[in-house]
């Protein structure tokens, strides 16, 4: 078994914890490198699961959930050596053990092989300083997805202690270049888990890859190729792995983004002589034009009720964040700090905007209260670009570099949190947080 | 004897033109017979083409006529901006008079950006590049059919790094002869 070491800040303190890491072939990601988190963390401890004989024990469920709970930044999970016990089941907890380590939350499981095969994971959080259980479950999962089931458990109970619906059992596609500027150049669309295990690739090419975007139900993904020389937009089907270019006219077909009710795709066309933004029913494959101007108009993303787009526009001069109102074609500018500023992304709530900004001609990461038009720099490095928001909107993943190489980082919607996906196989970008997907039941 | 021939093949071309015409076929396709001769005449040449060195050398790139060094096929621009700079414009006029007088080579405008901005508004940069060098071309005389562009906005760098000289260096729009 590999062991990895993470820094994780823990009441200001360095501790180095050993968590067990997986190696799924060549993945496409290395593991995760974790900066910043809240001062103030909740502690928990996620005990080692027990499990009966023929439970693969490569990949230990307990540090798949305590590593999600870390990297969100709100956890502080107990290392392994400074456990006094080690329950697995209700009658093996003994609250003291646990309150005197200043515990606030415990999390105890088995993984016990079935009859048919299935691995049947049960597990139980308690709250330590009420001495109360709070949640008890059973996961029935074939041994293929002992890791599905980790991040489902993860998500409960971030969300049974935060309230917030966790987003651990999601999934990320990011695009990776390999070997750029060389012969073997070649670029791939790549598919992994939210903490970047279990990377697949979906299609490569020897032609630049971009703007890849997910379908609202996870079931396909739509992105920009030059396979043709030209860029065109494809849709690619995740489960069969069917592709079809969408559309290939003359000039610039890029920039996809699937509506929320995923009928309609919105997406950036120049054939008119200048890039601008339109919407294509997916079902008749028919065309509107909603923008109307001799400027650049791009980067569309529909609000959450599916009734405007934001998108970018260098009517005034400079690049700035507009929404259109798709019923009246009605046009307001939405920023106005600032001379740069790009590609948004609109929070769950339709209320707040992260978007790429430029300041002091650093490119960041920035957020933006629309209400109060208060903005905020969510990110200190510089070449900032793509944010996409988990769906539960208290993270965003997007494309940076380190030292000279592309790499993938989170950040939370307050700045706090920080962590880092780096590759060793090339340069990673674009990446694209999955909605929710029910994975313990879906193949994704 | 060769003014002759040159007759024969306009007859046959505008015939093929005229097949063409019919078949509605969007493609070039090669109706004519693949001829050397100077085809850009509408009427019969008053004299026949004197022995010229070719305007090409063996890759098919142009060369400066006057100097019979490869011309510049680069052209960078300004940070965020798609504006031909001043020196380069007589290196576009020669290319836009070779175009005009080899009406069978066509171009790909192929437009670029540096690293810095959204990959998506430097697709649009980069098309614009393209459509500077276009815009150029065409009202120096060059035929729309002849002139393709395609943005690449920041995913073909030339120059790796992140230095103003490597910026500058991918900021460009370039001219693939075909």
């Amino acid at each position: 078994m590999l062991f990895e070491r993470f820094r994780i800040p823990v009441l200001g303190l360095l501790l180095s914890i050993s968590w067990s890491v997986c190696s799924w072939g060549a993945a496409s990601l290395d593991t995760i490198i974790i900066d910043a988190g809240y001062d103030k963390q909740t502690r928990i401890a996620v005990v080692p699961f027990g499990s009966s004989p023929g439970v693969p024990e490569d990949d230990p469920l307990a540090d798949i959930v305590a590593f999600d709970l870390a990297r969100s930044g709100q956890f502080a999970p107990l290392e392994r050596d400074n456990m006094l016990s080690m329950p697995t089941t209700r009658r093996e907890v003994f609250f003291r053990d646990w309150r005197i380590l200043g515990i606030e939350y415990l999390v105890v499981g088995t993984s016990t092989l079935q009859a048919g095969g299935q691995i049947a994971v049960n597990y139980l959080l308690f709250d330590v300083v009420n001495e109360r259980e709070m949640h008890v479950d059973t996961l029935n999962v074939p041994g293929s997805k002992l890791r599905d089931a980790a991040h489902v458990i993860a998500d409960t109970v971030f969300e049974k202690i935060t309230g917030i619906r966790g987003a651990f059992s999601t999934r990320l596609i990011y695009v990776l270049a390999k070997d750029q500027g060389t012969r073997d150049e070649s670029f791939s669309l790549e598919l992994s888990d939210s903490d970047g295990e279990r990377a697949r690739t979906l299609f490569t090419s020897k032609q630049p890859l971009m703007s890849a975007t997910w379908s609202p139900d996870a079931t396909q993904v739509a992105y920009v190729s030059f396979e043709t020389g030209r860029p065109t937009v494809v849709l690619q089907n995740i489960a069969t792995g069917s592709r079809e270019i969408v559309t290939q006219f003359a000039g610039i077909n890029s920039a996809p983004v699937f509506s929320p009710d995923g009928r309609q795709l919105a997406l950036v066309l120049s054939r008119d002589g200048n890039p601008e933004i339109y919407v294509m029913n997916l079902l008749d494959r028919t065309l509107r034009r909603i923008t109307r101007h001799h400027s650049i108009d791009t980067e569309p993303s529909w609000t959450p009720d599916g009734g405007s787009l934001i998108f970018t526009s260098d009517r005034a001069g400079q690049p700035q964040i507009y929404l259109v109102e798709l019923k009246t074609n009605l046009v307001e500018r939405l920023t106005f700090q600032g001379s740069y500023n790009a590609r948004a992304r609109l929070l769950p709530d339709g209320k707040h905007l992260v978007y790429v900004h430029r300041r002091e001609g650093i490119f960041h990461i920035a957020w933006q209260d629309l209400e109060r038009d208060d903005v905020r720099v969510l990110t200190q490095s510089s070449l900032d670009e793509s944010p996409s928001l988990a769906p539960n909107g208290t993270m965003l993943i997007y494309a940076t570099q380190d030292r000279g190489k592309g790499i993938l980082a989170v950040v939370s919607i307050d700045g706090r949190v920080k962590y880092r996906l780096p590759s060793s196989s090339g340069d990673v970008r674009e990446p694209a947080w999955s909605p929710f997907i029910d994975t313990l039941t879906k193949n994704i | 004897m060769l003014k002759q021939r040159l007759r024969v093949i306009l007859a046959l071309m505008l015939a093929g033109v005229v097949l063409a015409g019919c078949s509605s076929s969007g493609k070039d396709e090669p109706v004519t017979p693949p001829a050397p001769e100077p085809v850009q005449e509408t009427t019969p040449a008053p004299k026949p083409p004197p022995e010229q060195p070719s305007d090409f050398d063996s890759q098919g790139n142009p060369l400066d006529p006057s100097t019979r060094r490869p011309l510049s096929r680069t052209f960078y621009f300004d940070y965020d901006r798609s504006v031909l700079k001043p020196a380069d414009l007589s290196a576009l006029e020669i290319h836009a008079r070779l175009l005009r007088s080899n009406s069978d080579r066509s171009v790909v405008l192929e437009g670029h950006c540096d690293e810095r901005g959204t990959r998506e508004y430097n697709l649009a940069l980069g098309e614009r590049r393209a459509d500077a060098v276009r815009s150029f071309l065409i009202s120096s005389g060059v035929p729309a059919r002849q002139i393709e562009t395609v943005s690449y906005g920041e995913e073909r760098s030339q120059s790796p790094g992140s230095t103003e000289s490597a910026w500058s260096r991918n900021r460009r729009a370039v001219m693939i002869y075909r």
